[in-house]
């Protein structure tokens, strides 16, 4: 019996009655994870991690009844026993397990299995089938380590200020802002210079301080003096910032885009930055593969980005493997930002 | 390697030129004359063929990172560059070693192609072996003969001319004629002494500018010579010391393509001299366009009996030496009446020498009219070339115009997409446009340019939504879009299941206003041709 099935919903566990990350209103949605394009609006009752909840609350509105599940606890709901387990990818992000009658299925959410300093790191879980996400599901990902990356952004960021001019990063809102600020944090100690952030950025960043990240000190652009010294300031914005009149208050700026996609030339290059950043919140190539044969799955299910690829990858490994083709993010690293403006 | 790896990232990592040239600046002054000699040979965009077939080097990537061949293109789809896709295929070196550009240029790239495949394989497998991921990336793309890096043949003479203190025109002049890199070449390129001989080499072609103000502009008629736009290949006879040679624009030496061109150069000159026109395949007194030339390129061999089915002339319209002095700073004005003397004293009628003629027309709507006789003459347009200007290295400014004809347009329905290459990897930016024929769609044109990057991303979300089926990277479009394609030229062709090829086609515009429906039919591109050919 498949624990999981395909809706126009979305993921539907029909044992349960509920739906995981759900594109539209439903009535009990699981949500692994507070990016757009699987925390949506509008449902009545919503479960998420407990590290999750502030900024998984952010995104649902005040509406939904919200239920924090602690990592590993149980909750029975309908016949199926659910519990949720991290995914490593940003605060909060959760993998749902789901067992009925002794047959077990995980949903991935996205995960990664790379050390992120700002959650808890992803945890393999033991599963009949495994629904795994595929953002990055092709050989050619490899990522750096990140110490590297966040190195390379810090003499990047010094060079700027050697030379007179403002850095500014464009990067995700939600995840990949806070782990640099993160990683820039302990490898540059509290007096790294200022960092100042777009204000899309945050109530999301307050959410993780909140959950009780270290993350530095930033300020908010639009609360600082025009004269304020940019030339030494790291900004993080999101990407939708580049190029728009709100750019032109820092003077002369380099710029730079952190992202998986940074590890293509033609992705660099149609970004139009300076400088491309590969750092990215999803499993590369061996963390997809190590990931999947952590759970002995028999069958695996493959969902967002790379699905057939991966499908027949595992195919010829032997295991049972099929697409489940759910209608979010797509070809892209589709994670928008909350838009709060910035006045 | 390092340094030249080092060179390449960091003129890939920026868009201004001040920032290139001082990068291409630093490069030559750190490294031997042998690397630089290697490096400013592939910074000018000259290559080295495809030293490994592509499905060998797919092969041994594909075996070296231990992934199924179609796990290998699933890849190479989404990168979209074959020595990228390799590049980052690989599994980290090693024993990365720092190797010198000229050692593996000289000891391992050239030696490639006549080997057997094994031992092709061994050497490729060992460099990738020694050299770190980063260097790795720009091997791969000496060894399919794709490098390429945004810079320009100007700038980078223009980073040699800051470093050695020679003039710009001096080094673009040493660099033509098939130059081989070499230590000795090297110090020869660099020489202080201008003495040197011309043996051989082509002068840098002085190029022209297509004219976008209203052609009054450009002053008095009376300070401008007009000539027809020829639609062939553009070439230099250099005749010095007895031998006689023709060069192409691409720096090619084509002796042997139209070796009856070089026979009347030997013919007619007893002196040193060179010559700049166009090769054109001429038939009752007038060219007989593109396609007709095309079948005689590429060709080592040419026999009688071709050179009699496809006569070629070489209409000459500039004089760059005689006598072995170089005219090249003298006036337009001087040059011309020297090389009409010439003409005159020493060609035959006969020969396939000829000089190609100055329109008369005294004023600017004369030549206008003139302009729009340009299809029925079986030329481009006009050429308008200040009467005072010398014969400048590259694209000087402002002396020399080119004045097209407009060219033709149709309305043609997007029916497949296939990814873009680097930069566009990602975007579906190759497309197939096809014309009614009854109420079939028949592809008649690829296209790939003209577009903005909104609209390339626009019509990329379209294709995405609306796609029929997938042949590996190519996706059939359900008809929806139709765009506004303009192209240079046309002509039936039994290859094109159109039966008409075109020449240079391009997207002018998204025609949003226009259903599928009412895009253009064969039969109006086939009247289109009826009305030109003659
Ligand atoms: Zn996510
Ligand atoms: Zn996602």
């Amino acid at each position: 019996m498949d624990l999981v099935t395909l809706t126009e919903a979305g993921l539907y566990c029909p044992a349960g009655d509920f739906f995981i990350d759900p594109a539209r209103p439903v009535a009990r949605a699981v949500i692994t994870h507070a990016h757009a394009d699987h925390a949506t609006t509008g449902h009545g009752a919503v479960l998420c991690s407990a590290e999750g909840a502030g900024i998984t609350r952010l995104r649902v509105g005040p509406q939904p009844t919200l239920e924090a599940l602690p990592w590993g606890e149980p909750r029975q709901i309908g016949d199926a026993r659910v519990s949720l387990h991290p995914a490593g990818h940003i605060l909060g992000s959760a993998q749902v397990r789901i067992e009925v009658a002794g047959e077990v299925w995980v949903a991935s959410g996205d995960y990664k299995v790379e050390p992120d300093p700002t959650c808890t790191a992803f945890e393999p879980v033991q599963a009949h089938t495994f629904i795994t996400e595929s953002t990055f599901g092709l050989p050619v990902y490899r990522w750096p380590a990140q110490r590297q990356v966040v190195a390379d952004m810090a003499s990047w960021w010094q060079r700027n200020q050697a030379a007179d001019r403002a850095s500014v990063l464009f990067v995700y809102a939600l995840g990949k802002a806070q782990r640099i600020l993160a990683g820039l944090g302990t490898l540059l100690g509290d007096d790294c210079g200022p960092i100042v952030v777009h204000g899309a950025m945050t109530a999301l960043t307050d959410a993780y301080r909140a959950a009780g990240v270290r993350l530095p000190q930033t300020s908010l652009v639009s609360a600082l003096p025009k004269d304020f010294p940019w030339h030494q300031a790291l900004v993080l914005a999101p990407p939708s910032a580049q190029g728009t009149p709100w750019m032109r208050r820092f003077g002369a700026y380099a710029d730079a885009y952190a992202s998986g996609w940074m590890l293509v030339r033609g992705q660099r290059r149609r970004r139009a930055v300076d400088r491309g950043f590969v750092l990215s919140d999803h499993a590369d190539w061996p963390g997809l593969l190590q990931a999947i044969e952590a759970t002995r799955a028999q069958r695996v299910l493959v969902t967002h980005g790379q699905v057939p690829v991966l499908v027949r990858w595992l195919a010829e490994q032997g295991l049972q493997a099929g697409a489940l083709e759910a209608g979010y993010g797509g070809e892209q690293e589709l994670e928008t930002a909350v838009t709060v403006p910035d006045a | 390697m390092k340094a030249f790896t080092a060179l390449f990232q960091a003129l890939d990592a920026t868009t201004s030129t001040q920032a290139k040239l001082a990068a291409v600046q630093a490069w030559l002054e750190a490294v031997p004359a042998a690397d630089a000699a290697w490096g400013v040979f592939f910074l000018t965009g000259q290559k080295l063929p495809q030293r490994v077939p592509v499905a060998e080097l797919k092969a041994l990537a594909a075996s070296e990172a231990r992934i199924p061949a179609w796990l290998f293109d699933e890849s190479y789809e989404a990168v979209g560059d074959l020595a990228e896709t390799i590049a980052l295929l690989l599994p980290a070196p090693q024993q990365p070693q720092a190797v010198p550009l000229h050692q593996l240029v000289e000891g391992q790239l050239l030696g490639l192609r006549t080997l057997d495949p094994a031992s092709r394989a061994a050497v490729v497998r060992q460099v990738w072996c020694s050299l770190p991921s980063e260097q790795r990336l720009v091997w791969n793309k000496l060894v399919t003969g794709a490098f390429r890096v945004g810079v320009s043949r100007q700038l980078v003479l223009r980073a040699l001319a800051a470093v050695t203190g020679l003039e710009v025109g001096t080094l673009a002049h040493r660099l033509m004629g098939g130059w081989k890199p070499s230590p000795t070449a090297w110090q020869s390129l660099i020489a202080t002494d201008q003495s040197d001989a011309r043996t051989g080499r082509p002068y840098p072609f002085c190029l022209a500018h297509p004219l976008e103000q209203p052609v009054a502009q450009l002053g008095p008629r009376e300070a401008w010579q007009a000539e027809w736009k020829w639609d062939g290949i553009r070439a230099q006879l250099v005749c010095r010391g007895g031998t006689v040679q023709l060069w192409s624009r691409g720096d090619e030496l084509i002796s042997e393509t139209f070796p009856e061109l070089v026979a009347a150069g030997r013919h007619a000159f007893a002196e040193d001299l060179v010559l700049d026109g166009e090769v054109l395949v001429w038939r009752d007194g007038r060219p007989a366009g593109f396609g007709e030339l095309q079948k005689r390129l590429g060709r080592k061999q040419v026999s009688p009996r071709l050179q009699a089915s496809l006569p070629v002339v070489l209409l000459v319209y500039d004089l760059l030496e005689r006598a072995g002095e170089d005219l090249r700073a003298q006036p337009l004005a001087v040059r011309r009446a020297a090389l009409e003397q010439l003409m005159r004293d020493v060609v035959l009628p006969v020969s396939p020498l000829q000089l190609a003629p100055v329109l008369a027309a005294p004023d600017w709507p004369g030549l206008a009219a003139a302009r729009e006789q340009s299809r029925a003459e079986g030329v481009e347009g006009l050429m308008l070339k200040r009467l005072d200007s010398p014969y400048a290295v590259g694209r000087a400014r402002g002396d020399w115009w080119k004045w097209k004809v407009v060219p033709y347009t149709v309305d043609a329905v997007l029916v497949y997409a296939q990814r873009g290459h680097g930069r566009r990897a990602n975007l579906y930016t190759d497309y197939t446009f096809a014309v009614w024929q009854g109420d079939a769609l028949v592809p008649f044109a690829k296209a790939y340019s003209g577009l903005s990057d909104a609209e390339m991303r626009e019509v990329d979300a379209f294709i995405r939504a609306n796609t029929l089926e997938r042949f590996g990277p190519v996706r059939t479009v359900a008809p929806g879009l139709v765009f506004e394609i303009a192209f240079e030229g046309l002509q039936l062709s039994t290859r094109h299941k159109s039966g008409i090829a075109v020449r240079f086609p391009r997207m002018v515009r998204l025609r949003r206003d226009k259903p599928p429906a009412e895009a253009d039919r064969l039969e109006d591109i086939r009247a289109m041709l009826a009305r030109t050919a003659c």
